[in-house]
């Protein structure tokens, strides 16, 4: 069964209640949306260093979901999904070992996490 | 006594047999799911909204633990167990050591934001992207039914030790060098050693 996007008023209420209450893939691709895009929201607002790697990994967190929900609901016949999210999730983990070793040494150098103070490439 | 005991068990099972029939197991599979989002998402939310960086990255801490019990959901459990180690484990406590190393004079407003126009900016984003994908996830295939793959540990391993081996080599040369470079950027090398 296809959600017809194309002629939305074709979807009666069945097929909401349907949709609402059995979950496939359709709800976990929505889920890791929301996820990346408040990781979004949090990349480009927030000030500090850390908070900026923090959204980093929530953003890497909603791709991971993508992979495995893909590797769970779609007719595959290996593992390959869930292991791009395992060689994601060791990519992720030297990210943030990098990036707070870099934080750390930005504080002790500058004396400040702020990124909008770390300007000294702007021309 | 065994009449008591059959006319519970013919309860037992009519009560069974009616929540079969009204969808009680999608529904109750569908009421994890949603709790476990609701966690996931609300715990994105407040590492976004919280003032006190400190309380964001417990929020962080909360979004991954919520998002392995989603891998466990979808039967991916070695999954889950990965991202309850590495990232419930070891990326919660290096962010909690970051920010205890680059602690400011007051910790209550040690996350603040841009201005209001940025918010905006910001939030359209977002949004924007947010909707692209809601059309995307409606248009692709609604499926509910789950692949059996039969056992998770041995089919990763032996895709890894095999097809995915050189990708497993250089995953432990990566980890290497983040380790060996971590330590030099937040150590330092002096003069005399190099």
């Amino acid at each position: 069964m296809t959600l017809d996007i194309l002629h939305p008023f074709s979807i009666t209420f069945m097929d909401m209640m349907n949709f609402a209450t059995h979950i496939g893939l359709a709800h976990f691709l929505l889920l890791s949306a929301v996820l990346f895009a408040i990781g979004l929201f949090g990349l480009l607002t927030k000030r500090g260093i850390i908070p900026v790697l923090m959204c980093i990994e929530l953003m890497l967190n909603a791709v991971n979901i993508n992979l495995v929900a893909f590797n769970h609901y779609m007719p595959v016949d290996d593992y390959s999904g869930e292991l791009m999210a395992i060689f994601a999730v060791a990519v992720a983990a030297c990210e943030v070992a990098i990036g707070v070793a870099l934080a750390f040494r930005i504080y002790r150098d500058r004396g400040t996490v702020n990124v909008d103070d770390l300007n000294s490439l702007k021309g | 006594m065994t009449d008591v005991l059959s006319f519970i068990h013919f309860i037992v099972n009519g009560v069974m047999d009616f929540l079969v029939s009204i969808g009680a197991p999608d529904l109750i599979m569908a009421g994890i799911f949603y709790l476990m989002a609701a966690v996931t998402v609300l715990s994105a939310l407040g590492v976004v909204l919280m003032r006190n960086v400190v309380h964001s990255a417990l929020m962080l801490t909360a979004s991954f633990i919520g998002v392995g019990c989603l891998y466990i959901y979808m039967n991916a459990s070695f999954m889950g167990a990965v991202q309850f180690l590495v990232y419930g484990g070891a990326v919660a406590v290096l962010i909690v050591m970051a920010i205890m190393l680059t602690r400011r004079p007051d910790m209550a407003h040690s996350n603040p934001s841009r201005g209001a126009l940025h918010q905006l900016g910001a939030a359209i984003v977002a949004a924007v992207f947010c909707l692209v994908m809601l059309i995307v996830s409606m248009a692709s295939p609604f499926r509910t039914e789950a692949s059996h793959l039969g056992d998770e540990v041995k089919g990763i391993a032996d895709l890894m030790l095999t097809e995915y081996v050189l990708p497993f080599e250089v995953a432990a040369v990566l980890l290497l060098i983040a380790m060996i470079g971590a330590i030099i950027l937040a150590k330092g090398v002096s003069e005399n050693d190099a």
